[in-house]
């Protein structure tokens, strides 16, 4: 800038029309957000629900035969819904205790030194890419469940043989997959647990391990289920890597069945489905979509109420 | 245990204690375990299969080699081209919610849709992303399609982060440089970006890893191209053409059955991560701002931003 000028006053008026300018831009880019998720939305029923129409909503979301490339095409949804939501409720019953007590560990338990080789750890397991844990699932879990799967029902003429790909199989790696989600919010819930209850309690005489389960885990409350309610949210929604190792049939979601889920049944038939088949794989999309969304407006509520429920200690 | 023996000093064991003590280092392990058991398969089965062939070459049927090279070139594309779009937009965001925006319905519903964001299942944003970029904009299966539906996937990760590297720049910074005349966005520009920038970065970095390990929302997006393009215009009409990322042609690989090219894709895409990991750690380490202000005082701090 030309130094003889220059003046305080001389040239607000570009000035303020930059900062006008500045203003509008970020408006803008805040609002990016709610125009994705609008349009999102738009989307995700305008292109799931002409499959509603034409099927009719009860043969799709309560029937049970799934075959869209017969010569009498069926589109019965509700083994591939159930499996979802079963097959993410094992995972969370896996994953959230596991998880929880990881936490307890690192935050509570561990020396600093113990908990500086668990962090790293954690944050690596977030890390790894899902196909990553599709191939390995496929390669070590597989087998071994065919093994216990051959114990299990030897003998048995009914069965349906899965070579190992099965719900089980399925339920571990979304566990796996779910853990770093629920230590890592479980463990900063546990240390925003003010010090003052545990030294009351300690004083008190209980032990560390009764201080822990039935006070500090307690006033935690909010914050561990916010951590189950994002690893429901994450397992429902995880695709590629139960992808390879759940089987891909769809059946009635019995640990042992050969399974799709909501997610896998688009990853492997979207490629080559045409028409009404496409449509209601959309319709798929809106099914998960609507979970999704359900599990999000929990989600709101959980973390106001945490908030609340934190302001009230303080 | 007899009641004449009860004293203040001896310690009672309860059982339970033992067992949950038990239980709770036991799960602390199991995730040790489950880390060193992946990542030492991934290793033990892929280090056989990475060599200077197999991260230099293409998949080729004519001269039978497989390589990664390609797909490697496709993943820096997505990166790149993601990254230009979503971290303008994210930091813009950022900004408006913590420096112009006044608290209320506005701001919640502006934090409500980020969070929303956040919790959309990448497969689905794989489905919206074919609709939408690859239909009815016409942009088909193309490394533009897949970077447009990855800055939708990232715009929250990049958003929250730098609302938090904001956050943490201290109130005096701002007073001190609106005080003495600068504007807003003058601020912004000189104090308040430059002091969040460690933050920013390590949201850029967390995008990045995220980038590479994601597999469901390009499926459908970007495709599987492995080609490597042949002159400088090939390079920019890349953009346009399909091209799998590593995780894509790693996906592909499995379901073939070609394990061992799988698993040396695997341990690349690891090593990324890894990388990626230490890095983060690292910024955050040296560059966080609180911690630096303990270490030298903060009106050193002050001074030396103030100056600039």
């Amino acid at each position: 800038m030309d130094r003889s000028t220059f003046s305080i006053v001389g040239n607000s008026k570009a000035k303020n029309m930059t900062e006008k300018i500045a203003g509008i831009l970020f408006l803008a880019c805040g609002f990016f957000a709610v125009a994705a998720v609008i349009v999102i939305t738009v989307y995700m029923i305008a292109k799931g629900t002409p499959a509603l129409h034409k099927v009719g909503i009860l043969e799709i979301l309560f029937g049970t035969v799934w075959s869209p490339t017969s010569a009498e095409p069926s589109f019965g949804i509700l083994y591939i819904i159930l499996t979802s939501v079963i097959g993410t409720g094992m995972a969370v019953l896996i994953g959230v205790p596991v998880g929880v007590l990881t936490a307890v560990f690192m935050a509570e338990v561990a020396p600093p030194k113990l908990a500086g080789i668990v962090r790293p750890a954690v944050e690596l397991l977030a890390g790894i890419p899902s196909v990553v844990y599709g191939l390995v699932g496929l390669l070590i879990l597989n087998p071994l469940m065919y093994k216990l799967e051959m114990w299990v029902f030897k003998g048995s003429s009914t069965h349906q043989w899965t070579g190992g790909a099965n719900l089980l199989c399925a339920v571990l790696v979304l566990a796996v997959m779910i853990l770093p989600t629920v230590i890592n919010i479980s463990e900063s819930a546990i240390r925003a647990v003010p010090r003052d209850y545990k030294m009351t309690s300690l004083a008190l005489g209980a032990t560390r391990i009764q201080t822990i389960f039935r006070v500090i885990l307690p006033s935690a409350k909010s914050g561990i289920v916010t951590a189950i309610v994002l690893g429901v949210g994450r397992a429902i929604g995880e695709a590629m890597a139960i992808c390879m190792v759940a089987g891909n049939s769809v059946n009635f979601p019995f640990p042992f069945s050969s399974v799709r889920f909501l997610t896998t049944a688009m990853v492997s038939e979207m490629a080559y489905s045409q028409g009404l088949h496409k449509e209601v794989l959309f319709t798929i999309g809106l099914v998960l979509f609507v979970f999704i969304m359900i599990i999000n407006l929990v989600l709101n509520r959980v973390m106001k109420k945490g908030a609340e429920d934190g302001n009230k200690y303080r | 245990m007899g009641t004449n023996t009860v004293s203040l000093y001896t310690k009672r064991r309860r059982l339970s204690d033992g067992i949950l003590t038990a239980l709770i280092y036991l799960c602390a392990s199991l995730a040790i375990c489950l880390v060193a058991g992946i990542v030492g398969y991934v290793v033990v089965r892929g280090v056989r299969s990475v060599n200077w062939t197999f991260l230099t070459t293409v998949q080729s049927s004519k001269n039978n080699t497989f390589g990664i090279a390609g797909n490697l070139l496709n993943t820096l594309y997505i990166i790149v081209i993601t990254l230009l779009i979503a971290t303008p937009l994210g930091i813009g965001a950022a900004i408006y919610l913590n420096e112009y925006a006044k608290p209320g319905k506005l701001v919640r519903m502006i934090e409500f849709t980020t969070e929303t964001l956040s919790g959309i299942p990448s497969i689905i944003f794989g489905m919206f992303g074919m609709v939408f970029f690859g239909t009815t904009l016409h942009l088909g299966f193309s490394i533009l399609t897949g970077a447009l539906t990855l800055t939708l996937l990232i715009l929250p990760l990049i958003t929250r982060n730098t609302q938090e590297a904001l956050r943490t720049v201290p109130d005096s910074y701002r007073n001190g440089a609106l005080g003495i005349g600068a504007t807003k966005w003058y601020m912004i520009r000189t104090i308040l970006l430059p002091s969040a920038m460690p933050g920013i970065i390590t949201g850029v970095i967390l995008a990045i890893g995220r980038i590479v390990g994601e597999s469901a929302a390009l499926i459908f997006t970007a495709g599987s191209g492995y080609i490597l393009p042949k002159s400088l215009f090939g390079a920019f009409h890349k953009i346009l053409e399909s091209g799998g990322t590593l995780t894509i042609q790693m996906y592909l690989r499995m379901t073939n059955a070609k394990y061992d090219d799988a698993f040396g894709i695997a341990l690349v895409l690891l090593i990324i991560v890894l990388g990626i990991n230490c890095l983060t750690k690292f910024l955050t380490k040296r560059f966080d701002v609180t911690r630096l202000d303990e270490r030298r005082g903060k009106q050193k701090r002050v001074k030396t931003k103030v100056s600039k």
